[in-house]
């Protein structure tokens, strides 16, 4: 099994931070991972992109030339990127911000408004949960429990409270995932 | 026949080793007072020279304290990272003009301005003796070196340096003098002077800087009085002999020293 | 050992400060410099708070002349750049060469000549084997290809250090310091190093004579006499540790050659090569000076052909050159500049070279 997920979005909408979640939660799971950021030179608002790598054999390459999965947070980002994904791979975009899914017809692909379920469930911190929700289920390598529980250990008691928002935000994305992957079949 | 007293023997600092420097020159002079100071603040056993490169290259073999020989300027980093690791040894760089004021400005600056607890002995003659006269960053306006055989011009080579002046301005210096090697009062007042510099050191103030105004008749092209009368009348115009700070001397309420 | 390892997510940089604190490192003197300012800063956080002093230096210049000053006052001193950095140290490190002071340097390449950019490079891999600036001497350069090699290695760079009084050189590049892995942490030892009578500071005059750390050596037996020492000590080195690891196939069509990132490119390649029908095995130095010539020259004798990839139009393809003396072909697959090769690139070759190579 080799999982390669490619991220990418802007500079300031957390894509590190949500690639360093999933590869803490496939090591947390006993898989050999890594995690490969590529930034711009600006500090904010610039593209931020990452590689993370989930493997049950030698990492070898911590980079993709063509993502088995890629988590998309922005237009520049669908437009640079989409045409990479492996055949038969899967693309999850942030539609709140991305109106017209990639002529990628190879691909499963996932929609979903992360920006509006962040705003329903009232913390815009979760942006990126309902994307990772929805990747979770679309791929099946890990599920949103598992996610939750490297969250928790990953962040700081102070944060905690963001926990039960973080949470809601993976089963929405979750639940999107799973809706999708019923329609294919 | 009375009973001779020898008052002023050779210092137990110094190695006694044939020091090589040519004749005339204040190396020497300078050696001696550092040596004197050592011995007077009881310190040889924890005093870590730090030899530079210039005509004072040998100054390891001459100073009989443990040594360290640096490159071309970067005495004063050297110093930082024997201090960082050894905060209770005393630690004094010995450099000439070129070795401090051209290549090695950075480290005598950030040294400074980082207050960190060394001493530096800065031998300005305003040239660079080892390789042969060429001009330094304090050779005087219309000196001749091998590098300005027709004496310095602005339009060739700008403005001599000023170092005690330059570090005057950065609020880690805790002791900066200038003093000149010429005269037996001017040496006197040198020696207090350093002495003052490593009890800066002792005390832990902070950074501590004599610069020594030095001949060199070799490269000057003059005998050892015109020498000393070219500082007396010349140089001593252009980099004024004083005391620019002495903050364990404001500490003690004090003013000059 | 019942230690408890701590495993963690962390980056090669942070990997490699960890590693210097761990190997004993108390004394770190840095200037930042991307992809590498993640250690000066995990050191300025973490060393004070244990006794330990991090100091920003004005410049690389000053930052090597200061590990030159802590070394030479005993200390196990640190300092880490990328590679427009090293090239500055490099007059420091010819005076810890001539002075025979033990210290630890990184060098996170980027690529280049000149500024360059901030994306993986191996471009520096003659300055670390060849280099150590001006003289004959080199530093002794280990070669990590993981996060967790960037922190072992680190780590006992000390011990090595220590052991052949020379500076050694952590070689590794831009992805490698700033990608995650999972680090199973060492126990962070106390600064013990060894006895260094050489030493300078406070002493009893009881106990030893004054100490002198100088390179200046006017007469040239006294000069050379130094650098026969330095001789011996990379004989010496070169039987002790050096070091490599093989990986795939035990019947090889084609033997691949690489080091650090690189390897990690050919050892996915090695998988996805044998998917292809080619049988290939990976040859990976963890010690580059000393080299391990001898698996190269071993299998050179097996094999019709090598392919050495690299991030570098081609240095360390010299010494794999060295080591096999004529007896297999050996190719190159270079990229320069912060340009990758990808896998499929380095299965390509392989395939290509494997189907040549069949011909005979």
């Amino acid at each position: 099994m080799r999982e390669e997920l490619f991220m990418a979005g802007l500079g300031g909408q957390g894509v590190n931070l949500a690639g360093q979640l999933i590869a803490r939660a496939g090591m947390d799971l006993g898989l050999n991972v890594s995690w490969f950021p590529i930034y711009d030179p600006e500090v904010r608002g610039g593209s931020s992109t990452c590689t993370v790598i989930l493997t049950d054999e030698r990492v070898g390459s911590p980079t993709s030339d063509h993502p088995t999965s890629m988590i998309l947070m922005s237009a520049d980002a669908v437009g640079r990127f989409a045409d990479r994904a492996v055949e038969g791979g899967l693309i999850v975009i942030n539609s709140s911000l991305v109106h017209e899914a990639p002529a990628c017809h190879a691909c499963r692909m996932l929609m979903v408004p992360a920006n509006e379920i962040a705003v329903e469930i009232g913390n815009d911190r979760t942006v990126n949960m309902s994307l990772l929700g929805a990747w979770a289920a679309g791929t099946g390598i890990m599920g949103i429990e598992d996610i939750a529980a490297s969250l928790r250990a990953m962040l700081p008691e102070r944060h905690h409270h963001h926990m039960p928002d973080n949470e809601e935000a993976l089963r929405r994305g979750a639940a999107i995932g799973r809706s999708a992957c019923l329609g294919d079949d | 026949m009375a009973e001779l007293t020898l008052v002023n023997p050779y210092p137990d600092a110094l190695t006694g080793v044939e020091m090589r420097y040519c004749p005339g020159c204040t190396h020497g002079t300078a050696h001696r007072l550092v040596a004197e100071v050592i011995d007077e603040l009881g310190v040889k056993d924890r005093t870590v020279a730090i030899a530079t490169v210039g005509c004072s290259v040998y100054a390891y073999e001459y100073f009989d304290t443990d040594a360290v020989q640096a490159s071309h300027g970067r005495g004063p980093a050297v110093a930082t990272g024997i201090k960082r690791v050894h905060p209770d040894s005393v630690v004094f760089t010995y450099q000439g003009d070129g070795d401090l004021a051209s290549i090695g400005m950075a480290e005598v600056v950030h040294a400074a301005a980082r207050a960190e607890n060394f001493t530096i002995i800065f031998i300005n003659n305003a040239v660079f003796g080892m390789t042969q006269g060429q001009m330094a960053p304090t050779t005087l306006l219309g000196q001749k070196t091998t590098t300005s055989p027709r004496g310095r011009t602005v339009a060739e080579a700008g403005h001599p340096i000023r170092i005690c002046e330059l570090l005057d301005t950065l609020d880690g210096a805790a002791f900066l003098a200038r003093e000149a090697l010429t005269t037996p009062a001017r040496i006197r007042s040198a020696k207090r002077s350093i002495r003052r510099a490593f009890e800066t050191q002792l005390a832990g103030a902070g950074f501590s800087l004599v610069e020594l105004l030095s001949i060199c008749p070799q490269w000057w092209g003059m005998d050892v009085l015109e020498a000393i009368d070219h500082v007396e009348d010349t140089m001593i115009e252009y980099y004024p002999v004083r005391v620019f700070r002495d903050r364990l001397g404001e500490e003690e309420g004090g003013g000059d020293a | 050992m019942s230690e408890q390892r701590q495993r963690v997510l962390i980056t090669g940089n942070e990997a490699t400060a960890e590693g210097g604190i761990a190997g004993g490192c108390r004394h770190f003197f840095g200037y930042p410099i991307t992809p590498q300012n993640k250690i000066p800063e995990y050191m300025s956080e973490h060393l004070p708070p244990i006794g330990g002093v991090y100091l920003q230096a004005e410049s690389e210049v000053a930052a090597i002349n200061m590990v030159y000053g802590a070394a030479a006052a005993g200390a196990r001193a640190m300092t880490t750049s990328s590679s427009p950095g090293i090239s500055l140290m490099q007059e420091g490190l010819s005076y810890m060469l001539g002075t025979e002071l033990p210290c630890v340097i990184v060098n996170m390449v980027r690529g280049g000549p000149g500024l360059g950019n901030v994306a993986a490079a191996q471009s520096d891999y003659w300055l670390a084997t060849r280099g150590a600036g001006h003289g004959d001497g080199r530093c002794i350069t280990l070669t990590p290809y993981s996060v967790q090699e960037l922190h072992e290695f680190t780590a006992g760079a000390f011990e090595i250090a220590d052991r052949y009084r020379n500076p050694v050189c952590v070689l590794a590049d831009a992805i490698l310091a700033s990608m995650m892995e999972p680090c199973e942490l060492l126990p962070r030892r106390e600064p013990s190093p060894p006895e260094r009578p050489w030493a300078v500071g406070p002493h009893d005059p009881a106990e030893r004579e004054r100490n002198i750390v100088n390179s200046l050596w006017v007469d040239h037996n006294l000069m050379e006499a130094v650098n026969l020492r330095i001789e011996e000590r990379y004989r010496q080195a070169a039987e002790e540790i050096t070091d490599w690891e093989e990986f795939g196939s035990d019947d090889p069509e084609v033997v691949l050659c690489a080091y650090g990132i690189s390897a990690r490119i050919c050892e996915s390649a090695v998988g996805q090569a044998a998917q292809a029908g080619v049988r290939t095995r990976l040859i990976r130095p963890k010690t580059v000076f000393p080299f391990p010539r001898a698996p190269y020259a071993r299998w050179a004798e097996r094999v019709e052909r090598m392919l050495v990839v690299e991030l570098s139009m081609g240095q360390f393809v010299e010494d794999v050159l060295l080591s096999v003396e004529g007896r297999c072909q050996v190719d190159l697959l270079g990229r320069a500049g912060g340009s990758m090769p990808t896998v499929a690139d380095v299965v390509e070759r392989v395939v290509a070279l494997a189907g040549k190579a069949g011909g005979h």
